[in-house]
């Protein structure tokens, strides 16, 4: 056991998976000799060598589009997109060619990419470091998207991750990268809990509250608040975006009855709304009031010095679980 | 027309450099310079000034007061009343001789660090740290100031810069002393991204009275140069069809000349020209970041050679243009204007939370005014005193 932040277990995990396989490539802006703008690649460049941990030329299509050909090329490209905001000028690549690939070769061709992306706001950031873009890929097909939310699973999943065949859009949880956690380095990836599955994160039986990244934390906290008032809320940790894995939240609400669905990303088309229509389907009788969301609002991620208001807190999410009491 | 046969110049970048990052070429021989690192004057076959003493003073002036500025953004920063600021250090002179170059009808579209050239366009300092503060977004009208917004995007603003030039065009704007030209800000990572590559296709294939105004300032963020290019970045304008020239970026004079020559070849319906600007970003890229995990501090000592401002007092001083008066009075005027410059961000308010939902759309959206409203109603819950 070792204890690590969030960002440090990324970093441990990567290092993990370029020692196990000699195929993993690194690449991004500002990986290699700078060890990335939050440090996640930080001494891996030195270890690793200038072929396998590579500084890239500032484009991000090129980025994203030399991965496919390294990924043709039988290599394993882990791609570093520096900022949630700056992913859209590789969008082409990841939409078009990256989630196609192998089902236009009729199975024949595999891309196992990783595209590693620092998401969410909260630290105070300028427009573009701040957005929560997950939507746009998990609306994709041919992509899987996941979000880690604390150390332990930042360790195993960007392994994982990275060992798929499939190709993966990977959230990190930019504002949570210096929280700190208990990781067991001993643990094989393939031992550790499944890359796309969901996984009950607090136990309740008043409530389910379904998070994933940056805000597993905060349902988590809001359970904390709500206890001292008699409340017991179940909290799950989607994980996995796409696949959504809702076996768990199905079983969940079936007791409770009641499901308040988290993230930072807008309302409208967000992933709330899938989970809360699947649930709608699967639980209808079980429910005592609606699938409520408590999400960003529809509008361009704002200044900094309004982000607070922007993003869901512990408070709204208490609100919102008062509410569906209230129904 | 040097412009020209500059950009016939053989890719001279040599090969085996481009792992050794902590060397640095010295510039090309032929790149444009006017005043040395010493303060002399030099002449150039195709570009000159004639400034009289008094403008030579006003560009003094300038370089002083921006970079004054820019300090005092720095420590408005540190002390946690910015939440990040992008300094221009090192590169006072490419933003300032680029900057009084252009002319009352020109639009300029920067970068997030051209707070020079928004000084030499009139603009008021303070326009934008509303956004380094997190305040805004910007949140100013691009064509009242004949300069965008910044974009922090990297390279999108050159399509901008260029589409914008095509209006001109298109409008019969070109071809005449007050024909309207265009200059794009952008820097050494940004030559890599597509956009810029199709804004010079664009630029090119339309004849647009653009100006691509690149400062290479070695770095983007911790990558030198060498891992953007393996030929001198002007030249790479030869392939696009147009001329590159190359110009001492920490020269003001040379800055202002090239800009000034680009700018009216532009305006008079010559089309686009790129510049290179060279020179050296002498801290780090923004205060997020720290530039001794990936550069020597020799490199950096050896700039501080070349610094902009010290070549021209020194000019100024031999050739008795300006006297300790001239330079003491400045020093002061500089530390008022700083101060006053610090006072106002102190004093920005704080943003509305409801405001955020204001201009998302020119025609709004029921969707949003119903998101303001219950959003309204849930602060109120807190106003009672939960
Ligand atoms: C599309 C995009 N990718 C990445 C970034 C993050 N980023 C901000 S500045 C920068 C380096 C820019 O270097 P350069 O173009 O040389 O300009 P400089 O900052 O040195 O003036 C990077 C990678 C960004 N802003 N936009």
């Amino acid at each position: 056991m070792a204890t690590l932040t969030l960002g440090k277990a990324i970093n441990e995990g990567l290092r993990k998976a370029l020692e196990d396989d000699a195929k993993v490539l690194i690449m991004g802006e500002d990986v290699g000799k700078l060890g990335g703008v939050f440090r996640i690649t930080d001494g891996l460049q030195k270890d690793f060598g200038e072929e396998r941990v590579i500084d890239t030329p500032l484009a991000e299509s090129g980025i994203i589009g030399t991965a496919i050909g390294l990924a043709i090329r039988g290599y394993r490209p882990v791609c570093e997109i520096q900022f949630d905001g700056f992913v859209y000028p590789a969008y082409d690549q990841i939409v078009s060619q990256v989630a196609k690939m192998h089902y236009r070769s009729r199975g024949k061709l595999r891309l196992p990419i990783v595209i590693r992306i620092p998401f969410g706001g909260g630290i105070g950031a300028v427009e573009h470091h701040s957005e929560s873009p997950e939507a746009y890929f998990a609306h994709t097909a041919g992509l899987k998207v996941v979000a880690c939310s604390n150390p332990a699973d930042a360790y195993s999943m960007i392994q994982q991750a990275i060992a798929t065949d499939d190709p993966v859009v990977f959230f990190e949880p930019k504002r949570r990268y210096w929280e700190k956690g208990e990781v067991d380095t001993s643990v094989a990836h393939s031992e550790a809990y499944p890359l796309f599955a969901s996984r009950v994160v607090r136990r309740g039986n008043d409530v389910t509250v379904a998070a994933y990244g940056p805000m597993v934390k905060t349902a988590l906290d809001a359970a904390t608040a709500a206890a001292e008032e008699g409340r017991q809320l179940e909290v799950i940790d989607l994980r996995s975006l796409s696949p959504l894995d809702l076996g768990p939240v199905f079983e969940s609400v079936r007791r409770t009855g009641r499901l308040v669905v988290v993230h930072e990303a807008a309302r409208a088309g967000g992933l709330g709304g899938e989970v809360a229509a699947r649930v709608t389907e699967e639980c209808f009788y079980s429910l005592e009031a609606p699938v409520l969301r408590v999400t960003g609002f529809d509008i361009p991620y704002p200044a900094a010095r309004v982000e607070e208001e922007f993003l869901p807190d512990l408070d709204r999410v208490l609100d919102a679980v008062d509410r569906s009491f209230g129904w | 027309m040097s412009k020209g046969d500059g950009a016939r110049q053989p890719a001279t970048a040599n090969r085996s450099s481009a792992r050794d990052e902590g060397r640095r070429k010295p510039p090309d021989t032929e790149f444009v310079q006017l005043l040395t690192p010493d303060g002399s004057r030099v002449e150039h076959p195709d570009y000159d000034v004639d400034f009289t003493d008094d403008e030579l003073r006003g560009l003094y002036r300038d370089l002083v007061i921006v970079r004054k500025l820019d300090a005092e953004a720095t420590a408005l920063q540190r002390q946690g009343e910015l939440g990040i600021w992008a300094s221009l250090l090192g590169q006072e002179a490419a933003q300032v001789g680029s900057g009084r170059a252009l002319r009352k009808q020109d639009m300029a579209f920067p970068t997030y660090r051209e707070h020079g050239v928004l000084y030499c366009r009139g603009i008021d300092p303070i326009m934008p740290l509303g956004l380094f503060r997190g305040v805004d977004q910007g949140g100013w009208d691009p064509n009242q100031h004949k300069f965008n917004m910044y974009t922090i995007v990297i390279g999108a603003q050159t399509l901008h810069a260029t589409g914008y030039a095509m209006g001109i065009a298109m409008d019969g704007k070109v071809g005449s002393d007050d024909g309207e030209a265009v200059i794009a800000y952008f820097g050494d990572g940004a030559t890599s991204q597509g956009d810029v590559n199709e804004a010079f296709v664009w630029a090119s294939v339309f004849n647009s009275p653009v100006v691509f105004f690149c400062q290479n300032n070695q770095y983007a963020i911790s990558e030198p140069l060498e891992r953007q290019t393996r030929v001198p970045l002007y030249q790479r304008a030869a392939g696009f069809g147009f001329p590159g020239v190359r110009v001492d970026g920490n020269d003001v004079l040379a800055c202002y000349a090239v800009t000034r020559k680009a700018l009216d070849d532009a305006r008079h319906g010559q089309g686009p020209t790129l510049i290179e600007a060279y020179t050296y970003r002498m801290g780090a890229h923004t205060t997020s970041d720290d530039p001794t995990r990936y550069r020597i501090a020799s490199e950096v000592e050896a700039w501080q050679a070349k610094d902009p401002i010290k070549r021209l007092r020194s000019y100024l001083e031999r050739t008795h243009a300006a006297d300790d008066t001239f330079f003491g009075a400045l020093e002061d005027e500089a530390a008022r204007e700083a101060g006053a410059l610090r006072e106002r961000v102190l004093s920005m308010p704080n943003p509305d939370p409801l405001e955020m939902f204001d201009h998302v759309y020119p025609t709004g959206s029921p969707e949003i005014d119903e998101q303001r409203e219950t959003f309204a109603r849930y602060l109120e819950t807190f106003a009672g005193g939960h």
